[in-house]
């Protein structure tokens, strides 16, 4: 799957207290081309030549208060926020997703599911968007089947911020007709940021790169991270 | 100064806990038209200036307390309701 002929992109992964789908993002990267360090928290700055940033999935800080919510103020995000500011990409995973709206990146927010139950299943995912550095690999309209697991990943926002998301193109990723594991508005599984450069979404990727796991569909979005962080990576240098 | 930040989810959004505990209270024979679950916070503030504490605790709501997409807030100060 590697082309070793290829430049190896840097693609950190952030690693808050309470992360666990870490070492599962990084083993995907690396499996796709990257050079994936693990990234402390405490850390203020970014390794050298990083060309995107990973937020994992898992429950940083506890999930008090809010998901997310704690997380937003750890050392490393005041970096991370810069970055994604000066253009960098920034992919969040599940957790990672809810850092990013509570750190302003994304719009909306995320809350318990509908069922309050915890949801751990594949599902199937509507492509809506394959013109984004996180869905150039995908085809429109194609379906992903992905794994979900999370208690709290019921996308939330009113009525006119949908209204201009839509009209945005911002909603990249949905969950199929009848497929939603947790009543998000719009069955919206993934919103990418308004200057597409940050991306967020409930799913697994990062568990969906092996067909020996089920599916191989999740080395579509981490893979088209990498293609673009390696010409992103290329036009810094 | 003893405040307590009162946070509640806004009206309209679902609140599938308030759900849970409504459908509860009327399996137990409560007559209930709606419940909604929020959150409390205690906060003990090192200063006696009521202007001081109540700009304080409403930069700690719009930071850190609430997110204001989705919940909104009321304020007591030593036990007494903070009005606008």
């Amino acid at each position: 799957m590697t082309d070793s002929a290829l430049p190896r992109p840097v693609i950190p992964v952030v690693v808050f207290p309470g992360s666990n789908d870490d070492r599962d993002a990084q083993l995907a990267l690396a499996g796709l081309g990257a050079v994936a360090p693990r990234v402390w928290h405490t850390e203020e700055v970014l390794p050298r030549g990083t060309s995107a940033v990973v937020l994992p999935g898992g429950f940083s800080y506890g999930d008090y208060l809010r998901c997310g919510a704690i997380a937003r103020f750890s050392p490393v995000m005041r970096a991370v926020i810069a970055f994604a500011e000066s253009g960098g990409l920034v992919l969040g995973i599940c957790n990672g997703f809810q850092i990013l709206t509570e750190a302003r990146l994304l719009p909306g927010a995320l809350r318990p599911n509908a069922s309050l139950s915890f949801v751990c299943r594949d599902v199937a995912l509507s492509v809506e968007r394959t013109d984004t550095p996180f869905t150039s690999r995908c085809t429109e309209g194609e379906t992903l089947t992905i794994p979900v697991k999370h208690g709290d990943g019921c996308w939330f926002a009113d009525d006119e911020l949908v209204a201009h998301l839509e009209a945005n193109g911002q909603i990249a990723l949905r969950y199929a007709a009848g497929e939603s594991p947790n009543g998000a508005v719009g069955d919206v599984a993934g919103v990418i940021g308004e200057h597409g450069n940050v991306f967020g979404l409930m799913p697994h990727p990062e568990h969906a790169v092996d067909a020996l796991l089920g599916s191989t569909d999740g080395g579509l979005i981490l893979g088209s991270l990498v293609d673009a962080a390696r010409s992103s990576a290329a036009a810094v240098v | 100064m003893k405040a307590t930040v009162l946070v509640r989810p806004k009206p309209g959004i679902l609140d599938p806990q308030g759900q849970a505990v409504e459908s509860s209270l009327r399996h137990l024979g409560f007559s209930v038209d709606e419940a909604r679950v929020g959150r409390l916070v205690d906060v003990d503030l090192p200063t006696d200036d009521r202007a001081d504490a109540i700009a304080q605790l409403k930069r700690m709501c719009e930071q850190l307390l609430t997110n204001p997409l989705i919940e909104s807030y009321e304020l007591e100060l030593d036990g007494a309701p903070v009005t606008a």
